[in-house]
């Protein structure tokens, strides 16, 4: 069992985060403070939300490239939304966010389940569609702060016990997609799915209509977090989270889920976003140039991906008494 | 004599639990199922019994809602029914025992077990520690000690095949279906099924099972059910035929005419192997190979004869081994290097392995001879041609075209194609993993025939095969393995099936 | 089965045959119509000096889809080629500032792109990893390297004949790019369509595991086509960065994803194992007239992206939509 702990791979994850924290507390020992790392956390929360939803469609086999687009516009529908009916409850805004984050979402699992389109290109697809459509409803301009209703704004910033509603929604997604993935039907036939998708055929769960439902949730993660991006950062445009999609898939696998489907954790996501947070957050603080993040975030994937491979490498079927149970 | 129209004389006076009536499945290129019929009742084991391209697991698909027949139908008690999903045939209270490829290597064991009806606890959720404790209790009903907290991809050959019969088991079923459940089982494991399938029976549950060995057939089963060809041929009880009768039945003619009688006389040793090992697949594999021989290798089914093979042709990598061709050691790292020192290997797994289905006989066949047939790297397409022609005319290929993809001809034919591709690089060994699996009554003698033709013509020939009349009829020595290691080696009078049985269970 | 062995044809139908109901007939007529409709639609369309202008939108993309082509089809992706460019254009802009001529900036140039290119495919062939990862991950790290070297500047005075390659002209209103383009394709289709290596990559797409067994060098040949689309994003640099005749780190950002559509509406499977160069070309001039005719129509840029997307979707929809339909 502890054997089994060691080895796994949140926890080489979550050794690799505590060196990296150690590394820099010897030099700037206010980075390790409990308010600073509250909000290391805070800031990796949207990363964190769309990081769980990418690993369950990553699971089933599939990618979802049209995340950050699916975010951006569903951020900029709810902006105007807001623009038009200041009035509206952040309730209702939020139940909005998710339906339509959803429903982009069902539009990509549809394509994927009755048409057989490849997932890489139904995503890369729906990607440009989608910031098309920003611009098409924005007509290419801009929401900003002084134009949302307060209201709007202050929800991810309110406070519960110290830490800002985005950190919550982001721990309460953690708690709820740990156990739908291993106490639910849908989160282990995700698992059957992309582990062994004839395998699944053989055990009645339907691979294409899992995979649906994988980019069903992670569409309405990416339009919760759409929401909560526009109104925390106070502007909603075109652009915003460009090139985001990249980060979260980064983060999926720097969390050690394996693109081949089938293995993976919301741990892992959750770990693979805080270790990305922390070297964004850190950087400035150590006097490096921010534009060395996207190269770090780059070697960090190849580096995980080779690390994975190697744990996870098939040494052959296991023939030999003497071989069985030495794993 | 046993026809169709008897089969309702000494059928039992209940209702068949399940039963086909004229079902009828057709892939590209063959009619797998032809209108057959099979009847399940409480309380009995039916044999399915045919060869290999019959229609058996055909009708394990049918029945488990994995393929939709074309025509027919399926009756549960009487009714007619429809399986669109496996669950489907589930919920009705089928079950299948499949080979160990259908289960998932990443899951624990006790989730294997349960995929799709784990027990519940709060909140609806998946209550694990109970699916645990249930899972130990089926697993020890069949004598099987294993943590149900384990990753499957952990386990042994045996020990998947187990953690299946456990899974049918943990449906409650009324119709249990075993596709070959003891080929990968050792002598005490197969001892503890037959005990399980007699429970089973007592509890009144009708039992499908499909064998190829006529002992454990005629010990367990009470009635039988023959297919030919995808053809319905005859059923009854077990009791009113014996071996050589069933035998007629699933062959369709005298058995003791199918191989061809060879004069052998071997040549040189052509191939030397010494000291194979492998990590977890095989170990102290060595072994002299003479032109003109053939040498069969027989074992159950994951005793690490392919394994080995795979490794000899370069596909793997062992750990350590030496082998020497014609007196020069040779270092194969890739299969390219064993197709340049004159190895070719035609693969159990014809559709993945063997050939690429979706190009065209031509190019499948000049593939690892481009070669010989381009000019400085360019394709001559009418070389190719040419190539491709003499030899599956010697092998007497049936096919539309050359230009015809490999994916669209029946399975004897492609195999044709797969054997023609190695012998247009004129090599002087080829192995054959299980060359007539899958594949008609006619094309299963004529690759007979043209076995025995090349080693006639001093190629040497090594052939893996699970089928005791296959290896008998065709080799002049046999290797026997078990667990990964050779366990005998035999020729001459020691070529019994008694003795090879024996040599492969362990007993 | 002692019957006189039965004559086998060499083929049912002739090529051409083949080819006239293939997707790129189909494509070759959508561009014929996207053309007439742009020549109506505006005044402008059908003027040489336009039409010359507008093959900027797609020669240096198509030269990187040729050899992307190559890879798909063998079931690899490699979506780090406009960060390569970046790369490769950065490398370029700091020999300049050593004071390289042009020959040695076309060597850097290729030379970067050779060796991007090699680290992709050790990373692929020597240690397994999917292909698809690998290259986010260094589309992130090549870019990001730029970004470590220029952060917001940008590299200029490249020599003045060094502008050749992204702003000369052959010969009236044929640009150096539109030949360079021209030659690429010619040679990309023969090594496909017309040798050994062609043949193993049709095969390693289709099956790589057959093609293993079968003694293809399965490594080798996919490390060779990461070589080649790293240098293919070379010579794209070596274009581009002349003809802007400046090196931002932000350089062809999102070109990966407008490469891959080229290659996916040129009728290449991504799954691997079947496409053509001529659908890649045809697809090529379908992208440019598109982009060259909204652009005359003061159509934003980001609206043609919908509609980039829109053909990528569709024309793998359409036809299986079309087959639903009618097996109803």
């Amino acid at each position: 069992m502890l054997q089994r702990l060691i080895t796994s791979r949140e926890a080489l994850l979550l050794g690799a985060i505590a060196v990296l924290l150690a590394l820099i507390s010897t030099r700037f020992p206010g980075f390790v403070t409990p308010s600073n790392l509250a909000d290391v956390f805070n800031d990796t929360s949207p990363l964190i939300l769309l990081a769980i939803g990418q690993m369950i469609v990553i699971l089933t086999k599939c990618i979802d490239l049209s995340v950050a687009a699916n975010l951006a516009l569903t951020g900029m529908v709810v902006s105007m939304l807001n623009l038009a009916f200041p009035g509206l409850p952040v309730a209702l805004i939020l139940v909005v966010a998710i339906t339509l984050g959803a429903l982009m979402g069902m539009f990509n699992g549809i394509l994927v389940w009755k048409l057989d389109i490849p997932p890489i290109v139904v995503t890369l697809g729906t990607m440009t569609i989608f910031r098309g459509i920003i611009f098409l409803i924005s007509d290419g301009k801009w929401v900003n702060s002084h134009e949302m209703s307060p209201a709007f704004k202050a929800f991810p910033r309110f406070e519960l016990l110290g830490l800002p509603m985005l950190s919550w929604t982001a721990i309460l997604a953690v708690i709820v997609f740990t156990i739908v993935m291993s106490r639910t039907t849908l989160g282990r036939a995700a698992y059957a799915v992309g582990g062994n998708p004839h395998a699944a055929t053989y055990t009645g769960i339907e691979v294409g209509r899992t995979q649906f439902w994988a980019f069903t949730i992670s569409g309405a993660l990416a339009g919760l977090t759409g929401y909560l991006w526009v109104s925390r950062y106070a502007v909603a445009y075109v652009d915003i989270a460009g090139g985001f999609e990249l980060d979260v898939v980064a983060a999926c696998v720097i969390g050690g889920i394996s693109i081949a489907g089938g293995i993976g954790s919301v741990g892992g996501a959750l770990l693979g976003a805080l270790f990305l947070g922390v070297i964004k957050n850190a950087l400035p603080v150590i006097n490096v140039s921010p534009f060395w993040q996207l190269a770090i975030s780059g070697g960090a994937i190849i580096i995980a991906v080779a690390v994975n491979a190697r744990a996870s490498r098939t040494k052959g079927r296991i023939i030999l008494k003497s071989a069985e149970h030495a794993a | 004599m046993l026809m169709q129209a008897e089969t309702q004389t000494d059928a039992p006076t209940d209702v068949p639990v399940l039963a086909l009536d004229g079902i009828t499945k057709t892939f590209p290129g063959v009619k797998a199922l032809d209108g057959v019929s099979l009847r399940l009742y409480p309380g009995q084991v039916t044999a399915l019994i045919g060869e290999n391209g019959a229609g058996k697991s055909t009708v394990v698909k049918t029945l488990t809602g994995i393929y939709q027949p074309d025509g027919g139908e399926i009756l549960v008690d009487g009714a007619p029914k429809r399986f669109p999903t496996a669950q489907d045939a589930a919920d009705a209270g089928i079950t299948a025992i499949h080979q160990e490829t259908v289960l998932f290597d990443e899951l624990s064991v006790a989730e294997n077990i349960f995929l799709g009806h784990e027990p519940r606890g709060r909140f609806g959720l998946i209550d694990w520690a109970a699916m645990e404790a249930k899972a130990t209790e089926i697993l020890r009903g069949i004598g099987a000690e294993i943590d149900p907290a384990h990753k499957l991809r952990d386990l042994g050959i045996a020990n998947k095949h187990l953690v299946a019969i456990a899974r049918a088991l943990s449906i409650d079923a009324r119709v249990v279906i075993m596709d070959e459940p003891t080929a990968a089982l050792s002598h005490k494991e197969i001892q503890e099924l037959y005990e399980l399938v007699e429970t089973l029976k007592s509890q009144g549950k009708a039992i499908l099972f499909i064998s190829h060995k006529f002992d454990e057939i005629f010990r367990i089963a009470d009635r039988f059910t023959v297919f030919r060809d995808g053809q319905f041929i005859a059923d009854g009880k077990i009791a009113d035929v014996t071996e050589s009768d069933l035998v007629k039945m699933m062959v369709g003619r005298d058995v003791s005419q199918i191989f061809p009688t060879r004069n052998n006389i071997p040549g040189d040793e052509v191939l030397r192997v010494e000291g194979m090992n492998h990590p977890t697949e095989f170990a102290d594999v060595g072994f002299r190979l003479q032109r003109g021989e053939i040498l069969g290798f027989y074992g159950l089914v994951g005793a690490g004869r392919s394994e080995f093979m795979q490794a000899l042709f370069g596909i793997t990598k062992p750990s350590a081994g030496r082998v020497t061709i014609d007196g020069v050691e040779e270092a194969i790292r890739s299969p390219a290097d064993a197709v340049d020192a004159g190895i070719v290997y035609v693969p159990e797994d014809r559709g993945k392995q063997g050939a690429i289905t979706a190009l065209p006989i031509f190019q499948n066949v000049t593939l690892p001879s481009l070669g010989r047939t381009s000019h400085k790297g360019f394709l001559r397409l009418a070389e190719e041609f040419r190539l491709a022609r003499e030899y599956t005319q010697r092998l007497d290929l049936r096919a539309a075209s050359l230009d015809t993809a490999v994916g669209n001809l029946s399975g004897g034919n492609q195999q044709k194609v797969v054997i023609a591709k190695w012998l247009a690089t004129q090599p002087k060994v080829i192995i054959l993993d299980e060359p007539t699996k899958g594949i008609d009554i006619g094309s299963k003698a004529a690759v007979h025939e043209f076995m025995a033709e090349l080693a006639a013509e001093g190629l040497a020939v090594i052939m893996v095969s699970s089928e005791i009349p296959e290896v008998l009829g065709m080799s002049d020595r046999v290797i026997v393995m078990r667990e990964g290691r050779m366990v005998a080696e035999l020729a001459g009078d020691e070529l019994t099936p008694e003795t090879l049985v024996r040599h492969a269970a362990g007993i | 089965m002692t019957d006189t062995t039965r004559f086998i044809p060499d083929r049912l139908q002739s090529p051409l045959q083949k080819r006239l109901k293939s997707w790129e007939s189909l494509l070759l007529l959508v561009a014929i119509a996207i053309f007439v409709a742009n020549s109506f639609a505006s005044p402008y369309f059908l003027n040489a000096w336009n039409l010359s202008d507008a093959t900027f939108n797609f020669t240096e993309k198509a030269m990187i889809a040729f050899a992307m082509a190559l890879l798909i089809i063998s079931g690899e992706i490699d979506l780090s080629v406009a960060s390569i460019i970046a790369l490769a254009s950065t490398a370029m802009g700091a020999a300049v500032q050593m004071g390289a001529g042009t020959p040695v900036l076309i060597l850097v140039g290729l030379g970067t792109g050779l060796l991007c290119g090699a680290f992709n495919g050790v990373l692929v062939t020597r240690l397994g990893l999917p292909s698809i990862v690998v290259t986010i991950g260094t589309m992130s790290l090549f870019r990001g390297i730029s970004y470590i070297v220029l952060g917001d500047q940008a590299f200029r005075g490249y020599p003045a004949d060094f502008a050749f390659f992204g702003q000369g002209y052959v010969f009236w209103v044929i640009t150096f790019e539109l030949v360079l383009f021209a030659v690429i394709a010619v040679i990309y289709g023969m090594i496909l369509h017309m040798t050994n290596f062609g043949r193993a990559v049709y095969a390693i797409g289709n099956n790589p595991t057959g093609a293993l067994f079968s003694g293809i060098r399965v490594a080798r040949v996919k490390f060779i086509l990461f070589l080649l689309t790293g240098l293919m994003s070379g010579v794209a640099a070596i274009c581009l960065t002349s003809r802007l005749g400046s090196t931002r780190p932000s350089i062809a950002t999102g070109w990966e994803l407008e490469v891959v559509t080229m290659v996916v509406l040129g009728g290449v499977n991504i799954l691997g194992g079947s496409g053509t160069i001529p659908g890649v070309v045809i697809a090529a001039f379908v992208m440019g007239l598109v982009t060259f005719g909204l652009g005359l129509l003061n159509v934003p840029g980001i609206v043609m992206s919908i509609v980039i997307g829109a053909l990528l979707i569709g024309v793998i929809a359409l036809p299986r939509l079309w087959k639903m339909w009618r097996a109803q």
